[in-house]
Parts: structure tokens; sequence; C-alpha cells
């Protein structure tokens, strides 16, 4: 049998096959508009700047870019508006593979499928963009609001993301990323840092979404992560439903999770301000807490454990008090009572059975915790939650510090 | 012919490849017409595929890759529907049909043209090869049907499927843009180079009928003088062709994917960060989808956990994606803008075969 999921959520069936209406034509205006565009995409080179005037404009095709060393620049991330709202080919907004590349000061909206998505590039600045769904969080929205993936040296600074059906901010199998001063809301994801190796993550602020802040590794990529850094963030508040389709990676996530660490080796996680996230503010898991673990078809040389993780100098408040999901609620009232709560840390208990000393994993790759009186929550999931308790001894320890992530171009 | 080293030639009978002319589209002389063992599936368009190379060119012969093809090769692509029978000529009405006995204009095949009486010309898409690479450039025909313009920024034109039973159904053909072009002819990102995607061995190797009559493709091209190196024909792969069900059904649901889909999912193509590889050469097991979970699929999951689950079509995500149309779920992701209804049957006919399943 699989193994049983606690952080596997329900999530709503919703409908999302063919939506059968059909696309409003643009208009003659907005046509034009996208024909010169379209042109400008196809003819850009290196240096070329693309100038996005204000004013909201519709698109119904993806605007892709194949050259490097090209800038798309808007007037503003609430002047210069591009809605793909009539999108009837992408399925991104703007779909970039390209290196050198800098887009700034513009809103992408309502795109069919990821906002921006930058695959393969090296020296990628995202700076004040806006990808926003404006219907408000649905099932049927884009998955991704911005999206480097396979990318080298990437900034994404001043922006925001809104209503992102999986992750608003979503860095994938990249290399040395800073993501800061962002700020994402009512995503299932708000920022998600996956299969990445160096990522500085700070100043960002995550709230309303169905998890703040994430750091994934899944399996069967050619990159596995680590070495990412997340402070002086505030992630407040992430109660929202979990409205991912079910079986995408980020709808295991329960509502009310401040921030996630899934399988990711080496992840530092201070001076954050983490409040009031109903499931709990900290949560530390393996990636058979998820429900998709098989053997089958899960690289065998994939490593499922969150090694290596050193929380301190936060700042917890409130949260835990009524968490996503049956198996957690019942936990929660079982060890806590009606009105008690998690507390601010919970950790599923996976631990690598081959690799301990003394009941404990060796010091370089234990999880620590240096962050007053926050406690651990060792829900003991290997155990189907059986022996769950607070555990303050095992995680006093400290580990290296990560160094600060530096961009060529930052 | 004229190949054009530089530049974007406005019409397509610039090129003197094919060209509209007394009722047909006709062929100029050298010009081979060639298909596939398994096709893209395109809006179920027809399509009329061309090759020319200069005088005393050819292309070396690959056995896995692209052929290795000469400056100055011209390849076309006539993307067409025949018109619905027992309907009076409507430009926007396409027979959705396989069969294309009423598309030629002689009595052999493709060779001698189309009958335009029989057939509506959409769009005709030129990959042409410099000396710094091949370049795409689409082709709109107008509604004489006596010339196609060049579409650099693409084109959307409502159409209507008509079934064989008379059942309609409307979309929109969409015609790629340039940058579109790429999205599925750069099939290695590590160069980001376009390159043909239907000219390999696998997909040659099958026989044609030609005006002078019905011989191996490889080999015809061989004797023309259009491909060196080509070995022995049994030592050549060959793709199943998907709608042969004498074929077995892995290799046909092989071949399909391998031609729809592993332009992008090989393992250097722009979906090789979904770890999905569809090509023909992928093991049959997580790499080919098999209890896999997604990576980046969003809300194209369909509420399925893997992208493919043995025995299971409905609860695998390779076949929810081939099923939608909607962008954002469907794949793949262009080129398309209908479902594939028979391509789909045989992709779920292939997972109900699979043996086991993902519960361990």
């Amino acid at each position: 049998m699989r193994i049983v999921a606690i952080f596997l959520f329900t999530a709503f069936a919703a409908g999302c096959g063919n939506n059968g209406s059909t696309p409003q034509a643009l208009s003659a205006d907005d046509l034009a508009f996208q024909k010169k565009l379209q042109e400008q995409f196809l003819d850009a080179k290196a240096g070329t700047v693309i100038q996005i005037p204000a004013g909201k404009h519709a698109l119904d095709r993806v605007l892709t870019l194949r050259a490097n060393g090209v800038t798309i620049r808007g007037e503003g991330s609430d002047k210069s508006i591009l809605s793909f709202k009539n999108e009837i080919s992408g399925p991104e907004g703007i779909l970039v593979y390209a290196s050198d590349f800098t887009i700034e000061h513009l809103a992408i909206e309502d795109s069919k499928g990821d906002g921006l998505k930058i695959n393969d590039g090296e020296n990628i600045a995202v700076r004040d963009v806006r990808v926003e769904w404006t219907g408000g969080p649905k099932t049927t929205n884009g998955a991704y609001g911005i999206y480097p993936v396979k990318s080298k040296n990437v900034l994404i600074e001043d922006s925001s993301s809104i209503g992102a059906s999986d992750a608003g901010i979503y860095v994938g199998q990249s290399q040395n990323v800073i993501v800061r001063r962002n700020r994402a809301e009512k995503n299932v994801a708000g920022i998600e840092i996956e299969n990445t190796i160096g990522a500085d993550v700070y100043d960002n602020t995550a709230t309303g979404n169905t998890g703040g802040i994430l750091i994934f590794n899944m399996p069967n990529l050619a990159l596995p992560g680590q070495s990412t850094r997340v402070f002086k963030n505030t992630s407040i508040k992430n109660n929202l439903a979990n409205f991912g389709a079910k079986g995408s990676a980020v709808a295991s996530v329960p509502a009310g999770s401040g921030v996630v660490v899934n399988s990711n080796p080496k992840v530092e996680i201070f001076d954050n301000d983490i409040a009031d996230n109903k499931t709990a503010n900290l949560i530390i898991s393996s990636y058979y807490s998820t429900s998709y673990y098989n053997t089958r078809g899960v690289d065998p040389k994939y490593d499922p454990y969150p090694r290596a993780i050193f929380i301190y100098d936060n700042r917890f408040k409130g949260g835990g008090d009524s968490p996503d999901g049956l198996d957690l609620k019942t936990l929660k009232t079982a060890m806590f009572g009606i009105n008690g709560h998690f507390p601010d840390i919970l950790w599923d208990g996976y631990v690598d059975a081959k690799n301990q000393v003394n009941g404990l994993p060796p010091a370089e790759e234990r999880i620590c915790v240096r962050n007053g009186s926050a406690e651990v929550l060792n829900a003991d999931g290997p155990n189907k939650y059986k022996n769950p308790k607070i555990d303050k001894a095992s995680f006093q320890c400290e580990l290296p510090k990560l160094a600060a992530i530096e961009l060529p171009h930052s | 012919m004229h190949f054009f080293a530089e530049g974007r030639p406005a019409k397509l009978s610039d090129w003197q490849v094919v060209y509209a002319d007394g009722g047909k589209l006709a062929l100029n002389a050298g010009v081979i017409a060639y298909d596939l063992n398994t096709p893209l599936f395109s809006d179920y368009a027809h399509k009329l595929r061309t090759v020319w190379m200069p005088p005393g060119a050819s292309a070396q012969y690959s056995a896995e890759g692209n052929f290795e093809f000469p400056v100055g090769t011209i390849i076309t692509k006539t993307f067409y529907y025949p018109t619905p029978k027992g309907t009076a000529r409507d430009a926007k009405l396409a027979a959705r049909t396989y069969d294309q006995s009423r598309d030629f204009a002689g009595t052999g095949r493709s060779g001698e043209g189309l009958r335009l009486a029989n057939v509506h010309l959409i769009e005709t898409r030129v990959l042409v090869r410099r000396a710094d690479g091949w370049q795409a450039l689409p082709y709109v025909w107008n509604a004489a049907q006596s010339e196609a313009e060049l579409a650099r920024t693409g084109d959307t034109m409502p159409l209507e499927l008509v079934a064989e039973d008379g059942a309609r159904e409307a979309f929109t053909y969409v015609v790629p843009n340039e940058n579109q072009c790429a999205g599925c002819h750069v099939v290695d990102l590590s160069t980001k180079a376009i390159a043909p995607i239907g000219t390999r061995a696998r997909h040659l190797n099958r026989s044609f009928e030609y005006a002078s009559g019905t011989d191996n493709q490889l080999l015809h091209w061989s004797k023309a003088g259009y491909l060196a190196g080509l070995p022995e024909l049994s030592g050549v792969a060959r793709n199943a062709d998907w709608r042969n069900v004498a074929e077995p059904v892995a290799a046909r649901a092989r071949a399909y994917l391998d031609v729809n889909c592993g332009h992008c999912h090989n393992a250097k193509g722009p979906a090789n960060t979904t770890a999905l590889d569809l090509t023909i050469f992928a093991d049959d097991d997580r790499h080919l989808g098999v209890c896999k979970p997604p990576v980046a699929a969003g809300r194209g999951t369909g509420d399925h956990f893997f992208d493919v689950v043995p025995g299971k079509p409905k609860d695998s995500i390779l076949a929810y994606r081939l099923l939608s149309n909607e962008p954002g779920v469907m794949m793949p992701e262009q080129g398309r803008s209908t479902t594939h209804r028979e391509g789909v049957a045989l992709i779920e006919q292939w997972i109900a075969s699979l043996p086991g399943n993902c519960e361990s």
C-alpha cells in the first residue's frame, strides 16, 4: 500500500476540460498592436529594447522571444498591461528562450498557461513585473506566474504574482538565483524554489496563498537542488483553500503553510516574520509525505530527505490552530485540544534510517533550530502518526551558514 | 526553383517549388513529394510535403538523427483540406477525413500535385537550409487559391470540420508565427537551431506512389541523388504507421508519440524540464511516463497523479492532455486546436495494454 499522505490535500474536482467557449475576437486596434509587437519580437536582436506603451493591450497568442540580449520594458506594472484573456494559442503569455534578458515595468494578465516562462536562459532579470489572473484564485488559471526554468543567474525583484493555480513565482532547475522584494498573493504556492542550486529569497511578502514560500526537490530531474537561504521575508496568513489540480506538485500543500521545505537539503531559514498560518508556520517534510511516491515512477537515486536545515531567529506568531486535512486536524486536536495549536515547526519525521548516528542524522545533516521558544512537532509520519512528540533536544544544533548569492547583473 | 540565400520572399511562388497552376497545385521539376509513416496531427489537415536540393547536392544519411542537408535545400509542407462531399464550395468548410483519394491531380499520388477543385489550401510552410542554418517561413494562401503570401506573424482563421456523417465542429485554425515554428523545430535547446522534424530515416522509410511507380522513399531519394550513404534497407529503422491495425499497438503508439511529442519531449528538447521522454528511443519505464509524477503540469494534471498509469488510460495525464483542446492543458501545446479522436483512442488503447500498476 502506498504510504498514506499526511499532507495530502483533497483538492476540489474542478472542471478543467474543454471550456468550449469561443474567445472573443480582438478589436482591429488590438490586432494591429499585436501584429506590430509580434514583428518586434521576431526582429529583436542583441540590444533591442521592446517598449510596451501604457494601456491595456489585448492579445490572442503567446509572445515568443528567441534572441539574446533583449529588454522588454513597459511604463509600469500598473500601466503597461498585456491581457491574454482571449488567448487562443499559447499557452504562455510571454515565452522566452534567450539569455541576457531583462523584462521590467509591465503586467501580464490572464494567460491560459504560465504568465512569463523563461527556459534555458542565462543572466535573467525580471523587475517590477506583475502577473495576475484577474478573476481571483481558480483552478483554471494558468499554472505559474513568473517561471524561470533551467536558467542561470536569475534575478526576480519588485514583482508580483496573483492567482496562479500552481506557484506564483516559481524558479525551477536553475542555478544562482535571487528572489527579492516580491509579493505573492492568492496563489496555491506563493514563491517556490524547486530543484535549484543556490538561491537567496529575501524581503518578499507572501500572504493569502495556500502555502507562502516553498523549497522543494522533485524526483527524476537532472538537477537535485540545494543551498537556499530564506530570510527577512514576511509570510503571513497563507490560509487559502488549496485550489491546485490534484496531482500537481503543490496540491499536497495544506492550506495554512507559512514556509515549507520538502526533500531539499541545505536550507537556511532566518530573520523572517512568519505568522498566522493555520496549519503551521513552518513545515519540514519528505517526498514520502506526498501521495506521489512509488517505486516504479521515482528514480531510485532521488534523495527524498530534507537534510541540513537550519532555522534561527525567525519571528513566529500565531498559526497552527486550524490545520488543513483530516489527519492533521485529528492530530492537532488529540495532542493540543480543540483550542490548542501546533507548535511553530511541523516535521513529518521521516529520516534516512541508513544514515543515523546514535539515533540522529550526522551533525552536518541535521535539522537545527535556534529560534527562542519555537518548538518542533515530530508528527511520526513513518509510523502513521502513532507517536507524535515535541522534541526540543534533537534540534539543538547549528549548521555552517550558507554563502550569499552574487549575481553578475544585480 | 529559386534558392534565396537570405531574406524573406513575399510570395510562395517566388521559391518556384510548389505553385498554383491551371487547377492544380503543381510541383516544379526535381521537387519530390514525400509522406511519413506516422505524421504530426494538425487539426485533421492533409499535407503535401516536398523536398528539393540544388543540382549535384545531396543529404547525408543518419540512422537516428536528422539527415545532414546541403545548403540550398528547400522543404515545403502545404496544409490543405479536402472540400466536404455534397456541400457547395465554402472556404470555411474542411472535410474531416483520412481519405486522400480525391486530393491528387494525377492518377498517381502527390508527385503530380493537388487537384484544386477538390481541396482548399490553407498554408505552406517553407524550411530553407541556408549557410547559417535552417529558417522557417509561413505562407498563407489567398482566397482565390492563386498565391500564398508571407505571414511572419502567423494568422488565425475560423474553420469548420465536416465529418463524413455531416457532423460539424467549428475551430480556429492557427498558422504559427516564425517564433512558434521554432517552438517545434528547435528540437535541441543546447544549439537552439531550427531543424526539420519529419525527414529522419524512421519516418521516411516507407513506400510512395510516384508518377513513375511505387518505390521506397529512401531508395527513391537515393536514386534521385538526394541521399548519400543509405545502407541496405533491411538495416534502416522504420516507425509504425499509426493507422495500420496490422502493426502492434505499442509500436503504433510509440510512433505516434515520437512524431507528435518527441520534438520537445526528448533529452535535449525544450520539455526536458519535465523528465518525460516520448521519443521512440525512450526506455519503456518512468522515462516514458510510467507511474511518473508530473513536474510542472499545473492544472494539466486533470486531477491525475501520474503521466501514465498502466491499464488505466482515464487516470493518465498523458491521455488527458492529448484529449483536451484547451490552451494550458492540452498537449502538444501548439499546432492544434481540435482533439485528435483517433490518436487519443490509440494512446488509450496502448495505456490499457500496459501491465502492472503504480501502487508500490
